[in-house]
């Protein structure tokens, strides 16, 4: 198997503060990769730096056999930042065009691109509404579709359900799993247990350390337990 | 072309936001017509009591715009009960003039209008005494008796190499403010608008498409260029054609000086968002990187600066925007006098897009 992400012993530190401490991660291709962490563990800055938007003070990433940051590379990535970065003046059709033409996508290409990601997220009847008329949701799924408008072949998704309905929540795992089968890589930060089940592997992340790695079965069993929750308040339980 | 993108989602978002349109487009409009009507208004002429004038002085001052009433004494409460501006007072040979001079500019023109008035009464008495003089000499000499011709005070034929006598403040004014307005409301609403993109995040967003980041910068150059094109030829018709402001240079050089000066304002204007985490900071920036720059376009007089402020002048886009606008509609010069004004500008503004390129590598190495 190929490994789509190489991190290699990346360290970044937000003046005196540490915020990842040497983190070594890979990513095989056609994997659904968890990072499971509370909040301010330090998976936001991680996604930022595979992506590119953030340098490491030491250490490299790469993508697609690619150091990142690569201006070629950002084509195959698809990205949904933490916060729904869109803009609300404009309709949702048109971020996802002024996105679908930033990735350089042909005028056909476009439409039916526009047409799929709209339909995946369940946002087809409500394309022609500006954004800052929807919902909390619905800015949360039009994210996910930018994400996904220049069918990338690598995907990496911040916390991409928080404030979804768990109905929505349960198709967009299942088009997450289609995508996969179609031989996407795709890497997703999240704090809820019930979605670190769904992924092949998982990494607890605490504190800016991977504290533990596996796949769910692997790590409940490591640890002897039922539940992925308690594995990490096991795993990440500080030491006595 | 990602640029292009950038530049038709920038039209998206101008055209649907209608208050941001306004103020581009018809707040210049609105201050400028004020100013107009503020500044071409007719002056009042000032009121003058006197005490013990003499007629032939009364006469005279009237015939300067200066309405004159005889009072009786000359005290604070008379003074502002009738509304004075100041009173004249002989008394034998001594002459005071108290002033209100709550007004300084009127305060001082009336007291010049006073003086040059006395003193042109005084030089009439002594011509008169003289020619008496001339005249018992003249009857008592005999033989030839010479004549003597009245003196009379000197015409002078007034002409001007800018402007004529009907030429106001305004109509120098009004080239430098044409200008400013251009520069101040498209440094505003760029400003504003690339600091929302860094706000809500789209900013970064846009960063992780494969777009450069120079395309960024040029993307917003050309799309708020456009309306300052726009902008720049709504301005300067609504100035020429209806408020009537002194045009002698051509049309087209103003649009081009004003979109020179836009280019700066925008590049500044997309360059300082960078250091402002809100729309409030940003406005933070118009007290020291605007308003200091109308000081220095040309309402004051250049030359009578001191050597630091010249420098500091000089480092001014308006200062050479100004001087070029005033050059082009006031003097009517044409396009090869205001080149150099027009290639300090575009120094200014390739820098500020150069730093703006860099600037924007705080989200993106490359």
């Amino acid at each position: 198997m190929l490994s789509t992400i190489v991190i290699n012993e990346v360290s970044k530190s937000f003046g005196k503060k540490l915020v990842l401490n040497q983190i070594n991660l890979t990513v095989e291709s056609g994997q659904i990769y968890g990072l499971i962490g509370p909040s301010g563990s330090g998976k936001t800055t991680l996604v930022k730096i595979i992506v590119g938007m953030d340098s490491p003070n030491q250490g490299n990433v790469q993508v697609l056999n690619t150091v990142v940051p690569n201006l070629k590379l950002l084509q195959k990535i698809g990205y949904m930042a933490q916060a729904d970065a869109l803009y609300s003046d404009l309709t949702g059709e048109e971020n996802l065009s002024f996105f679908a033409s930033l990735f350089k996508l042909k005028k056909d290409v476009q439409k039916e691109r526009i047409a799929y990601a709209a339909d995946l997220v369940n946002l087809t009847a409500d394309l022609k509404k500006k954004v800052q008329n929807y919902s909390g949701g619905m800015k949360r799924r039009l994210s996910l579709a930018v994400a996904l408008i220049q069918d990338p072949d690598v995907l990496i998704l911040d916390e991409p359900t928080v404030g979804i309905d768990p109905e929505l929540r349960q198709s967009i795992w299942a088009e997450l799993f289609r995508l996969k089968k179609t031989g996407k890589t795709i890497l997703v930060t999240t704090h809820v247990m019930d979605e670190a089940e769904k992924c092949d592997r998982l990494s607890m992340v605490r504190d800016g350390e991977i504290i533990t790695s596996g796949s769910p079965a692997e790590l409940k069993n490591q640890y002897g337990i039922t539940s992925l929750e308690e594995v990490f308040l096991k795993a990440g339980g500080k030491q006595q | 072309m990602r640029i292009l993108a950038l530049v038709k989602r920038i039209f998206h978002q101008m055209l649907r936001d209608k208050r941001a349109l306004a103020l581009m487009m018809v707040a210049p409009l609105l201050v400028l017509t004020l100013l107009n009507y503020l500044l071409s208004g007719n002056t009042v002429d000032p009121r003058l009591g006197v005490i013990k004038a003499d007629d032939n002085l009364v006469e005279r001052l009237k015939d300067n715009d200066i309405t004159v009433l005889q009072v009786e004494e000359n005290t604070k409460d008379l003074l502002l009960d009738k509304d004075l501006d100041g009173v004249l007072q002989f008394d034998g040979e001594n002459i005071s003039l108290t002033l209100t001079n709550d007004q300084p500019n009127a305060a001082k023109a009336l007291q010049v209008k006073v003086q040059q008035a006395i003193a042109a009464e005084k030089a009439k008495e002594q011509a008169a005494t003289l020619s008496a003089f001339m005249e018992s000499i003249q009857s008592k000499l005999p033989g030839i008796p010479v004549k003597m011709e009245q003196v009379k005070a000197p015409e002078i034929n007034t002409s001007y190499l800018y402007g004529n006598k009907d030429t106001i403040f305004f109509d120098q004014l009004s080239p430098i403010l044409v200008g400013f307005f251009v520069f101040f409301f498209v440094f505003l609403i760029s400003g504003i608008a690339l600091l929302r993109e860094r706000t809500t995040g789209t900013l970064e967003r846009l960063l992780a498409t494969p777009i450069l980041r120079r395309d960024i910068v040029f993307g917003y150059l050309m799309g708020y260029g456009l309306f300052a094109v726009v902008q720049t030829i709504i301005v300067v018709t609504y100035a020429v054609k209806v408020l009537d402001i002194t045009l002698v240079g051509s049309f087209w050089n103003v649009v081009i000086i004003n979109l020179t000066l836009a280019l700066v304002a925008l590049s500044l204007g997309i360059l300082l968002s960078a250091f402002a985490n809100s729309e409030f900071q940003m406005m933070q920036f118009i007290p020291i990187a605007i308003i200091p720059q109308v000081f220095f376009a040309g309402i004051f007089p250049f030359e009578s600066m001191a050597g630091w402020m010249q420098i500091l002048a000089k480092c001014m886009p308006m200062y050479y925007g100004g001087n070029a606008l005033v050059e082009v509609m006031y003097k009517g010069s044409g396009l090869s006098e205001i080149t150099n004004d027009l290639l300090v500008l575009l120094g200014f503004a390739l820098v500020f897009i150069v730093l703006n390129v860099v600037a924007l590598k705080k989200y993106r190495k490359i």
